[in-house]
């Protein structure tokens, strides 16, 4: 439903940040994307809502050209909470923020009631409902992005850096959330540093580097690749380090701390 | 080395808020020390920050109890141009920091500020960008660039003044993996050649318990652990308190407590190691 066609994008400033970019991807599918500093990750992301429109190749949103369509129009079904909270958050309250769109997009009274609820309270925000999105702290900010994105539900979530700022709670509620969307069909997109948050997730994950892709497959076999993965300045998740430091059965990755434990401690393993 | 910084009995309300961002807070810190401060999103670590660099309550407003120094000066009294020669601050936001029209005009703006001899910023410069891989972004405009790369910009700045105290408001959030971990070591060496003493608010304890000499974990406003780093991620009163154990630490706390003998160390590869010795002896 999403697709990029031999994409190149070049900035008004002559510097280019998409290279040959061509990657596909289906309904219901969960995709992040890695890469060092500059790699193109956020320009790639901005291109799916038409936010960026490519300087040379075609850029297709479920068969349609974005460069005739709007963003105002791609918004409804494309959602993208940005890097840095600051770009997005512009209302007076942390209230209004959350239901801006959902107005924009002729949302009943009753649904909005219902969405601003469920979305600030699962984000810890209704405390703040009231005050000024500018008097949160980073994090904060960060989750009222997520939950401005997420009280709409479009089709299309893309989260950049959504970790930023997280604490350990708050980290394994997003991974909770990015679960449900995808056992509910949603399309999700993650850009991230964050490799311990992502891997565990096991997406489809594309590495970037200098404006390429340059892997696309499995969580669980590229993040194996030390080699590919520090071409584009990325480290292994430290379970994916150890087990193959620890040299046994290489074709089981962990996928959590228990199950590298009752490795660890069980028959095979050497406790 | 003496104390470099005293926090006593600190409690700090914004306006209009129902509670204290910051109560009854207790730190010293040693000049030399790498200090390391985690705890749950909105508990307060900003907050503290600002206190200690005079933000609070120079340019915030707001209920303030206690008192904060810094070297010789009481943070409420002293003058912000003052404190700035002796701390410097990294903004959790980097775009809160950067605003001149080249990088490297941007990071030479603190000590043009303070008369430095052109040649001497010329080769200061040319070294905090080196540190920070970002000498082939010289030229560029800031807003330009992408974030990781304006966070790197920012703490280039603040690393060229050489205050005697750098706070770090979560340094490595928009930085890839690998220039993470170098800068992990650059704040290594640079209190190991120059004595800079450090306080750092991060997430990602993996990277900086390595180096740092103490870690502190505030909640709800208040400092509730504070001791070597391998003691804490021990704890196992720090997970509920929500700060983010290393998957490793976590494996490595669990086969303790099923019974296995081992250290404490940090990393996948000293574990690995550890690991293999006992598989060895059996
Ligand atoms: N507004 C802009 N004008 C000109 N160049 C830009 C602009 N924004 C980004 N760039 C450049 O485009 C390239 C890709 O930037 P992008 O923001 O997509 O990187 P990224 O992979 O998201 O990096 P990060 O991990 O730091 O967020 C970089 O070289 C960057 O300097
Ligand atoms: N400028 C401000 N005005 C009012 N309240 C604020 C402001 N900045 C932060 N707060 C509030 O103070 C508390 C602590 O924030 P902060 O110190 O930024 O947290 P942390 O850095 O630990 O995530 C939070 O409840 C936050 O909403
Ligand atoms: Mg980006
Ligand atoms: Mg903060």
């Amino acid at each position: 439903m999403i697709e990029f066609r031999d994409v190149t994008f070049v900035h008004q400033t002559g510097k280019t940040a998409l290279r040959d970019v061509s990657l596909k991807v289906e309904k219901a599918e969960m995709l992040a994307v890695v890469g060092e500093n500059g790699a193109g990750k956020t320009t790639l992301v901005k291109h799916v809502n038409g936010l960026l429109k490519p300087t040379k190749g075609t850029v297709l949103v479920d068969g349609e050209d974005t460069r005739l369509k709007s963003t105002a129009e791609l918004s409804r079904k494309v959602g993208i909470a940005f890097q840095n909270p600051d770009h997005q958050l512009f209302s007076e309250s942390v209230e209004a923020e959350t239901t801006f769109a959902l107005k924009n997009f002729g949302f009943s009274r009753e649904l909005i009631d219902q969405r601003l609820n469920w979305a600030l309270q699962f984000f810890g925000l209704d405390e703040y409902r009231n005050s000024s999105p500018l008097a949160l702290s980073g994090g904060e900010k960060k989750r009222l992005t997520l939950a401005c994105i997420l009280a709409w539900d479009p089709e299309v979530v893309i989260l950049d850096e959504p970790t930023v700022g997280q604490d350990a709670i708050q980290k394994e509620k997003l991974s909770g959330i990015i679960k449900m969307l995808r056992s509910t069909g949603k399309t999700t997109i993650i850009v991230s540093h964050d490799v311990e948050f992502i891997w565990p997730l096991q997406p489809r994950l594309v590495v970037m580097s200098q404006g390429r892709i340059v892997a696309d497959g499995p969580a669980h076999t590229l993040m194996g690749d030390e080699k590919l993965l520090e071409g584009a300045r990325v480290m292994q998740p430290q379970l994916v380090k150890l087990y193959q430091r620890l040299r046994r059965r290489p074709d089981s990755p962990f996928a959590s701390v228990n199950d590298a434990r009752m490795w660890i401690t069980g028959p095979v393993g050497v406790g | 080395m003496g104390e470099i910084v005293r926090v006593e009995n600190l409690s700090f309300r914004y306006p209009e808020a129902a509670k204290f961002a910051v109560r009854d807070f207790e730190l010293t810190i040693k000049g030399g020390e790498i200090v390391m401060l985690a705890g749950p999103s909105g508990c307060g670590k900003s907050t503290l920050l600002r206190t200690v660099n005079g933000l609070i309550p120079h340019m915030y407003t707001g209920e303030y109890l206690g008192s904060v120094s810094v070297g010789d000066h009481k943070v409420s009294e002293a003058r912000m141009s003052e404190l700035a020669q002796t701390v410097g601050l990294l903004f959790q936001n980097p775009e809160n920091q950067i605003f001149m029209f080249s990088v490297e005009r941007d990071i030479a703006f603190g000590l043009e500020n303070l008369a430095v001899p052109p040649d001497e910023i010329r080769a200061r410069v040319d070294e905090a960008m080196r540190q920070l891989g970002i000498t082939d972004l010289a030229q560029r405009a800031p807003h330009e660039l992408s974030d990781g790369q304006k966070q790197r910009v920012a703490l280039a700045g603040v690393i060229v003044m050489r205050p005697r105290l750098i706070i770090l408001d979560e340094p490595t959030s928009l930085l890839d993996p690998k220039t993470a971990v170098e800068l992990v070591e650059l704040v290594r060496r640079l209190r190991d050649e120059t004595g800079i003493t450090f306080l750092i608010v991060e997430h990602r304890l993996e990277l900086l318990v390595r180096i740092a000499d103490r870690l502190v974990v505030m909640s709800e406003g208040k400092k509730v652990l504070d001791g070597r780093p391998e003691e804490i991620l021990a704890d196992e009163r720090a997970e509920a308190y929500g700060i983010s154990i290393p998957p490793v630490s976590r494996l490595r706390n669990q086969l303790k407590r099923d019974g296995l003998p081992l250290e404490n160390g940090f990393g996948p590869d000293e574990l690995a190691e550890e690991l293999n010795r006992q598989a060895l002896k059996r």
